[in-house]
């Protein structure tokens, strides 16, 4: 794991900021906050911080269960993460009074579905989860989720989906216009004979691989992240990221606030902090995806702000998150799963 | 083997008081790192999944029975055998053995040739084949993957020289997972049959012709049953690896099906966090190979005592 000692102390002394004001102890997703930001975090505060990293939210969740929780102050869960880790009892809360900036939460993220009315967490960066088909290779309408589980005949074959039994299932349940997480037998039947049958036209499940595929030319389409989509684009292939009518999945990154958090208070500093609109437009810059801030508009690269990865169209349907099922209801979803890869 | 002499040396009895006392790093490690580990996974087989990995300590059969029997999607039908699991292991032992059998194909004559030249040259041999090796397994599988990629070099030299007219496709096959645990595991087969190849005295060969036996019959009566324990070192060493590898499955295959090691894996890290699945999937997977062991053993052995 890798750890980053900030020169906190040197910077306060420095900026002749207040002196020595504790520490920070973050728990982040790897290469996801530049560096250039959390010394301009301690800079202003005085506040040492440390960053240790993870990979993915399953990862995170096991380290936190298997005995880290008192000893990081925040950390940076997906959304159906965020459920999971409330759920755990995992998380604080904290009122909107403690975080002077809360009003600069885009107000359609407020009210979040894994955390209605943003208790324990403020957003980070979101995207959205759909396909890009090269349009080299097929030149129609891209449209419709059909592409990837139904293709013409161009793409039929070529086909890479992600390796992610969440993100799969989910924009299977979208094409077919089912709720995720039912529990019909009729839906999950044809949700599971939908997907059997897609295979055929597929060559690979990989995520990591999503764009390398799609730049290499072993895929001609694909399921991929929007920010990951236009970094393909950006390497030379000829994608296009489609809004597909039928919907796609939303994601969005959130810090939240860790329950026992040894420094409660310099977390909450850190998450004001996070929420200042030039701050977040200096974390989208960096990582390519979109702020959940209101006002990042002038901080932001010219290339950022008008990417059509991050750019629906106008007339494109609302998307997703991916819904968090009860346990019972998990095990037909796992079924189907294995199912498709066995 | 016959020929077991006793060495002038003695039997090492004027150290017989320490032996004991340092054989215990071997016993720490043998205990701490395989029995330990084996028998937490065993426990851990018949205990209750906790939802989101992690495991609750009442003791259970669930692992086994989900392993075993369907009781269909819903779990309310009436128990038959469940075949999604002993097909995908099925899958597994089949793509190993293939994989051994290519391994052994190729492996048996390299070997044969780096036993048969001179002393000198010999070391240049295998320092030759084992090049490959000090490069990581992942490094190495991915760079297989650009090679028979459909633009990758080998389609298109194929191609340029008129060999082909459309780009073959190799990779997300059976066959480009053949390929990389071939590649992979190459050297455990050749290393054990050269070591055997190179003790075998090349005199029993001459002293065969000369009994007018034939070239075929030389092989199968003199040779093979002097360099069968190498042979059949390195099936061991190919098959069971090859048995639990995902990489090559996964870059290779692309990873459409599951298997022993992917099935595994992700019970471990992915979404479905089923622990104790996982450790049975494994303990199942343990059992059939020391039963396959096992029965090897005993031939052995029979064939030692004729």
């Amino acid at each position: 794991m890798k750890k980053l000692l900030t020169t906190a102390t040197a910077f306060a002394l420095l900026a002749g900021a207040a002196q020595a004001e504790g520490k920070l102890s973050v728990y982040h997703w790897f290469e996801y906050i530049p560096q250039e930001l959390v010394d301009k975090f301690a800079a202003e505060t005085g506040i040492e911080v440390t960053i240790d990293t993870y990979d993915s939210n399953e990862s995170m969740l096991a380290a936190l269960k298997a005995g880290k929780m008192g000893q990081y102050d925040v950390a940076v869960p997906g959304d159906y993460m965020v459920a999971i880790m409330a759920g755990e009892g995992l998380l604080d809360s904290f009122t909107p009074e403690e975080l002077p900036n809360f009003g600069n939460i885009a107000p359609q993220w407020v009210d979040v579905p894994f955390d209605p009315g943003r208790k324990s967490s403020i957003p980070y960066q979101w995207g959205s989860t759909a396909f890009s088909v090269n349009r080299d290779v097929y030149t129609g309408d891209i449209d419709t989720l059909a592409m990837i589980f139904d293709p013409p005949a161009e793409l039929q074959g070529k086909i890479n989906v992600l390796d992610s039994q969440g993100e799969v299932l989910a924009l299977g349940s979208i094409y077919l216009g089912i709720p995720q997480c039912s529990t019909d037998r009729e839906q999950l039947k044809a949700l599971n004979d939908m997907l059997i049958n897609a295979k055929q036209y597929w060559a690979s499940f990989g995520s990591d691989t999503a764009k390398d595929v799609l730049v290499s030319g072993d895929a001609a389409a694909g399921m991929i992240y929007n920010g990951f989509s236009a970094k393909a684009r950006a390497e030379g292939a000829n994608v296009e990221y489609a809004y597909p009518k039928e919907g796609f999945v939303v994601w969005m990154d959130n810090v939240v606030l860790l329950k026992d958090a040894p420094n409660r208070d310099n977390a909450l500093k850190f998450m004001n902090f996070l929420l200042q609109p030039e701050n977040a437009a200096a974390v989208t810059n960096y990582a390519a995806y979109t702020s959940g801030v209101t006002g990042v508009e002038p901080f932001l690269d010219e290339a950022i702000k008008s990417s059509p990865e991050n750019n629906p169209p106008a007339d494109a349907p609302a998307g997703s998150f991916i819904q968090v099922c009860d346990q019972e209801t998990q095990q037909f979803y796992d079924a189907i799963w294995t199912n498709l890869k066995k | 083997m016959a020929g077991i002499t006793p060495t002038p040396q003695g039997n090492g009895s004027g150290y017989r008081g320490i032996v004991g006392p340092l054989l215990i790093p071997t016993w720490a490690v043998i205990g701490i790192f395989l029995v330990l580990p084996v028998l937490l996974m065993a426990v851990y087989s018949f205990l209750t999944k906790e939802f989101r990995g992690g495991v609750v300590w009442d003791f259970t059969l669930a692992a086994y029975d989900q392993f075993f029997l369907n009781r269909g999607l819903f779990g309310d039908e009436p128990p038959v055998i469940e075949w999604t699991y002993i097909t995908i292991f099925s899958r597994s032992i089949w793509q190993a053995a293939v994989a051994t059998l290519i391994c052994l194909i190729v492996g048996f004559p390299t070997a044969w040739f780096i036993a048969t030249r001179p002393p000198q040259t010999r070391a240049i041999w295998l320092f030759l084949v084992t090049i490959p090796y000090w490069v990581n397994l992942l490094i190495r599988t991915v760079s297989l993957k650009f090679l028979i990629r459909e633009n990758g070099p080998l389609n298109e030299s194929l191609m340029s020289i008129g060999l082909i007219t459309d780009p073959l496709p190799l990779v997300n096959t059976n066959l480009a997972v053949q390929l990389g645990l071939f590649y992979s595991y190459l050297p455990f087969m050749v290393l054990p049959i050269y070591a055997a190849v190179e003790r075998y005295n090349f005199a029993l060969s001459e002293a065969a012709a000369d009994l007018y036996a034939s070239r075929w019959v030389t092989l199968r009566e003199i040779v093979l049953p002097v360099v069968k324990p190498g042979i059949i070192a390195g099936c061991i060493l190919v098959f069971v690896p090859s048995l639990g590898a995902f990489l090559a499955p996964d870059l290779l295959g692309g990873a459409k099906t599951f298997m022993i090691g992917s099935l595994i894996d992700e019970q471990f890290r992915g979404s479905q966090g089923n622990w104790p699945f996982g450790a049975a999937a494994a303990m199942i997977l343990m059992t059939l190979v020391l039963i396959v062991l096992t029965i090897y053993a005993r031939a052995q052995a029979r064939g030692e005592a004729k």
